[in-house]
């Protein structure tokens, strides 16, 4: 294999607390990043409700992993595209998504949301090596 | 640089299937499978938006799993095109990446 | 299984971390510390207290690159080396100062 980082995209179309999907998907990623490769991460569909703000479990007893989300930055995850028409489409707009930041060498708190459109995001997806879906 | 992309979805029950074709790139090939098949039967609103993207992607159905759920080719929507495992392992080889849509 | 503590039965699972988070104390910490040949000192409680403020924050263990990264910037480059935390916590830091601070053990990490 190369020395250059391969791309990896994961892809997150489930909403949050239903199903273990959205979970697993973050632990995949930080675990992953670990190695080192070229992460980004895709919400679209019911993937966007992951990282809408204002989350609270307490009532239903489950980890409140929202918070979660927040700590890609530490772990170098800086891109998360999400999908506008999949905003659209549940009534959000990027105001009713987390402040999602990482750091670089220069600067702290640059934003890692990247809000594209449909077509743009099929483009994204076709320039992985690989892509991972949950 | 073409992606496999497969779908195991009814698209009954979400949006899998739609999404994947919103989302197929010219040269892309789309395989349904598992319950994914029932997309491709005759007659029904997802077999038309199958037939409609069928100008820019391949459209195939799982054979096994066709059949496992009263699937043939009489009641496939036009154009989509039958393999067994192994013509899916091709697609997997012949293709960049695969893309599951669940 | 759990730890004897003041006459106190506290669950921990097979590995020794505590099963409930919200059963850990400063004290409960220099026990466990005890089990792990460790005796606590400041520079133990800084890496202690810092991944209890990391998980109350993220609901994570940061992996060790994400503490030595994150202790560079509040402790100054001299502690965030990797060298650093092994020579306080020998069996691997994320994993040992976890099990001190309370802490699941860490997702896919030393």
């Amino acid at each position: 294999m190369s020395d250059e980082a391969r791309k990896f995209l994961y892809v997150n179309r489930k909403a949050p607390h239903g199903s273990i999907y959205a979970l697993e998907s973050l632990e995949v990623v930080l675990i992953g990043a670990a190695f080192e490769q070229d992460v980004s991460l895709a919400f679209l569909d019911d993937g966007v409700f992951q990282i809408v703000k204002g989350q609270d479990t307490k009532g239903i007893a489950t980890k409140n992993f929202s918070n979660t989300y927040r700590a890609l930055g530490d772990y170098d995850v800086r891109k998360l595209y999400v999908e506008q028409e999949s905003l659209d489409e549940r009534g959000l707009t990027v105001d009713d998504l987390m402040e999602l930041t990482h750091d670089t060498d220069d600067e702290d708190d640059l934003t890692s949301i990247i809000v594209v459109n449909r077509s743009e995001m099929a483009k994204i997806m076709s320039e992985q090596d690989v892509i991972l879906s949950f | 640089m073409s992606t496999l992309h497969t779908v195991n979805k009814s698209p009954f029950d979400g949006t899998s299937l739609t999404s994947c074709l919103a989302h197929c790139l010219p040269g892309d090939a789309v395989i349904l499978i598992e319950d994914g098949v029932v997309a491709a039967r005759k007659g029904t609103a997802a077999a038309t938006a199958i037939e409609a993207s069928l100008a820019q992607c391949k459209v195939y159905v799982l054979g096994p799993d066709a059949a496992a759920r009263g699937m043939n080719g009489e009641t496939l929507a036009t154009g989509v095109e039958t393999v067994d495992y192994g013509g899916f392992v091709e697609l997997a080889a012949t293709h960049d990446r695969t893309q599951s849509w669940l | 299984m759990g730890y004897n503590f003041k006459g106190q039965d506290i669950a921990h699972d097979e590995e020794g971390y505590l099963t409930d988070l919200s059963s850990w104390n400063p004290e409960l910490a220099e026990m466990i510390a005890k089990d792990e040949d460790i005796d606590m000192t400041d520079e133990h409680w800084e890496v202690v207290n810092f991944l209890r403020d990391y998980y109350d924050e993220y609901q994570i263990a940061p992996a060790i690159r994400v503490l030595t990264k994150a202790l560079k910037k509040t402790m100054g480059p001299e502690k965030a080396s990797n060298k650093y935390l092994y020579e306080l916590f020998p069996y691997g830091p994320a994993k040992q100062a976890c099990k001190i601070a309370g802490l699941p053990k860490p997702t896919g990490c030393v």
